[in-house]
């Protein structure tokens, strides 16, 4: 039977199958880090149990880490504690750590790809939604709860059901100024935040291949946001050329066995998929979202929507609390909403590829005089890579803050927040309220129109900037 | 995890579609490293700054069934959402749909997720308005929603059902299959990577 490129992955990973029960499922490779997993070794410890492959087991410190004075003690003694307790079990369970200030320390999703952790063809679990970024090789990644962190601990093993598969197909050429985040915020704001419910997508079609690694990990990274289990794009040779002399790759007579694996992993052209979803990307712009769910976006041509215009009494309820929320008035061109706060990072847009692109646009310029940006690389290596090249000066002589790795103001679990009210252009994920500190209000956007809001103070596409130079 | 047979209680209608479990509980309250003691996190931004927030309304301050709009606990892995709302009191959620891995995560801590037709919903977040004294049971054994004269049926896979109804911890489960995970490490490909670090 035609088998689709997540069904193959999946099938090949099947432990056990037995009628009337969940399959079981074995896991490649288990990322782990300080937030999802305390009360997961607390677990192990009450019953006695080990952890059973520590040798495909990795942690990392990211989500609480402060992204200043990173060598001294977190002066909030509960992320300390946390952090402290990762610590601690990673010693006592043998789980290699990547603590604040290692080299290979980072946003969980970030090291695993730079490392040469994330391969095709492998299952990759974390307790944490934002998995679904390594399905950009062609892994099969999902996020996972505190209870199933323990079991995969515990067994290397997951109870699974087969999900259900899903194409969105992405064809023609990307205009200039529109990118992979553009892509699945049009996505999203297509099929909703449940259209992926209970799907693996898998993103296709020449505007994906198109793309470099970088730019599939951001696609792949929301599709939790349009609320599929998984994503992934089949491996191909941009993806082996990524790969190749990354420190866990494999090499010499091993890389080509792999490689040669690595090529059977696609998508038979008779497999069925149970939903399709077409998008023609020459029609695609920059988009920003103006509420406060993900599939709440529209091109940043658009206006602020009026909630009398949904159809769906939910949608409408949605979209007037939303508004509510925001600030915002229906009518407002998305164009004029004037932001605070720019922040460029988290494991969405915090790779070396984004921080070039947003330099590019900021170089030789100030931002905006009232406007803070704030860049924080995805891991310790991107802020390297970004010093070397000298980006760090870029955004430093443009006025902009040059912070240390960690997941940040994505969700302000460190001090990196939003005070009440205020508003920011975020390339992170998610724009909930209160996601970025307590009554933050944040704008979903890529790092060029990140760039570009912060040179301006209000939401601005790239195109925008050089219409006002030509003029 | 406590087993779940039947529940009956009150029922709070959480007229909301998209509830975040960074709404169920903010990441601040994640920082804890017990398993226990979310309650004070539940739901916290909306019942401080909305007064009539349906928690807030004294009428539905103990119910122990929540009835939401569709994609209830969107958004972050966190199962200290799950934990929260046992915390605060609630033994099921009720949805039209919900989130995949918060609904995972509710079968592996013991709290009912009820997946009812949006119609069904409406009809109950009526009922409950018109009267929040009204008893609703989530009954897992016969797999059906009562309340008042009505009963509605809803689906769940056996073999979720059988756990919840015993009350069983996966992980003693799966490593009866010890064997099995043996004889597949034997045959995974020796290039695949590990994680010990590479000099
Ligand atoms: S950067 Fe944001 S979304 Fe990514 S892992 Fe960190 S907190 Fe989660």
């Amino acid at each position: 039977m035609p088998t689709t490129l997540a069904e193959k992955v999946y099938e090949a990973h099947v432990v056990r199958r037995t009628a009337g029960e969940p399959d079981l499922l074995y896991i490649d490779l288990h990322l782990v880090h300080e937030v999802t997993s305390p009360q997961a070794f607390d677990g192990l410890r009450a019953a006695g149990r080990t952890v059973r492959r520590p040798d495909l087991t990795m942690a990392t410190e990211d989500h609480n880490v402060p992204t200043l004075d990173i060598l001294a003690p977190i002066a909030d003694p509960v992320s300390r504690a946390q952090v402290e307790a990762l610590r601690k079990n990673a010693a006592e369970f043998g789980i290699r750590l990547a603590p604040m200030g290692d080299r290979d320390q980072g946003i969980v999703h970030v090291i695993g790809p730079q490392l040469g952790l994330t391969q095709p063809g492998m299952t990759i679990v974390c307790g944490d939604s934002h998995t679904s970024t390594h399905g950009a090789f062609g892994a099969l990644a999902f996020g996972i709860g505190t209870s199933e962190v323990e079991h995969v601990l515990a067994t290397q093993t997951l109870p699974q059901y087969k999900p259900k598969q899903m194409a969105v197909t992405v064809d023609g050429e990307l205009p200039p100024g529109v990118s992979a985040k553009d892509v699945i915020l049009a996505v999203i704001a297509e099929i909703g935040t449940g259209g992926g419910q209970g799907h693996v997508i898998e993103y296709r079609g020449s505007a994906i291949e198109a793309l470099s690694m970088e730019a599939r990990m951001t696609i792949c990274n929301m599709s939790i946001e349009a609320g599929a289990k998984a994503g992934l794009i089949a491996p191909d040779q941009v993806t082996f050329d990524y790969l190749q002399g990354r420190t866990h790759a494999p090499t010499g007579a091993d890389w080509d066995a792999a490689v040669e694996y690595w090529r059977t992993l696609r998508t038979d052209e008779d497999a069925v998929f149970d939903r399709e979803v077409h998008i023609d990307a020459a029609t695609l712009t920059p988009y920003v979202t103006w509420g406060t769910n993900p599939g709440q976006g529209l091109p940043i041509d658009a206006a602020v929507p009026d909630p009398a215009s949904f159809a769906d009494e939910g949608d409408r309820r949605a979209a007037e609390q939303a508004l509510a929320y925001m600030g915002l008035t229906p009518g407002t061109p998305l164009r004029e909403i004037e932001v605070d706060t720019v922040f460029l990072g988290s494991c969405t847009n915090g790779r070396i590829e984004d921080l070039r692109v947003a330099a590019e646009l900021l170089r030789g310029k100030r931002i905006d005089a009232d406007t803070r940006m704030l860049v924080v690389p995805g891991s310790v290596a991107v802020k390297a890579q970004a010093e070397a090249e000298g980006l760090d000066k870029v955004f430093l002589d443009a006025g902009a803050e040059w912070r240390g790795a960690g997941c940040s103001m994505c969700l302000g679990m460190n001090p990196d927040q939003l005070k009440p009210g205020e508003r920011s252009a975020s390339t992170s994920n998610r724009n909930f309220q209160g996601r970025q500190g307590k009554g933050g209000r944040t704008h979903l956007v890529s790092p060029s129109v990140a760039a570009a809001t912060a040179l301006t103070g209000h939401l601005t596409a790239p195109a925008d900037l050089q219409e006002s130079v030509t003029v | 995890m406590d087993a779940f047979t039947t529940h009956t209680g009150t029922a709070a209608p959480l007229r909301r579609t998209n509830v975040d479990t960074d709404q169920i509980i903010p990441a601040e309250y994640l920082k804890r490293i017990t398993r226990t003691g979310f309650e004070d996190g539940l739901f916290v931004a909306w019942r401080t700054n909305e007064p009539d927030f349906v928690l807030n309304q004294p009428q539905y301050a103990d119910a122990s069934i929540l009835v939401a709009g569709p994609d209830f606990g969107t958004g972050s892995s966190r199962e200290h959402a799950v934990w929260a709302l046992l915390d605060g009191g609630f033994r099921a959620v009720i949805s039209s749909r919900f989130a995949d891995i918060f609904r995972n995560n509710s079968t592996k801590a013991g709290l009912l997720t009820v997946v009812l037709p949006q119609d069904a919903v409406e009809a109950l977040w009526a009922a409950v308005e018109a009267d929040p004294t009204t008893q609703v049971t989530v009954d897992l054994e016969a797999k059906q929603v009562g309340y008042d004269d009505v009963t509605v049926a809803f689906d769940i896979d056996d073999y979720t059902r059988w756990r919840l109804l015993e009350g069983l911890d996966d992980v003693g489960l799966t490593e009866r299959n010890l064997p099995d995970i043996e004889a597949f490490e034997a045959g995974r490909p020796s290039w695949l990577p590990h994680a010990q670090p590479v000099s």
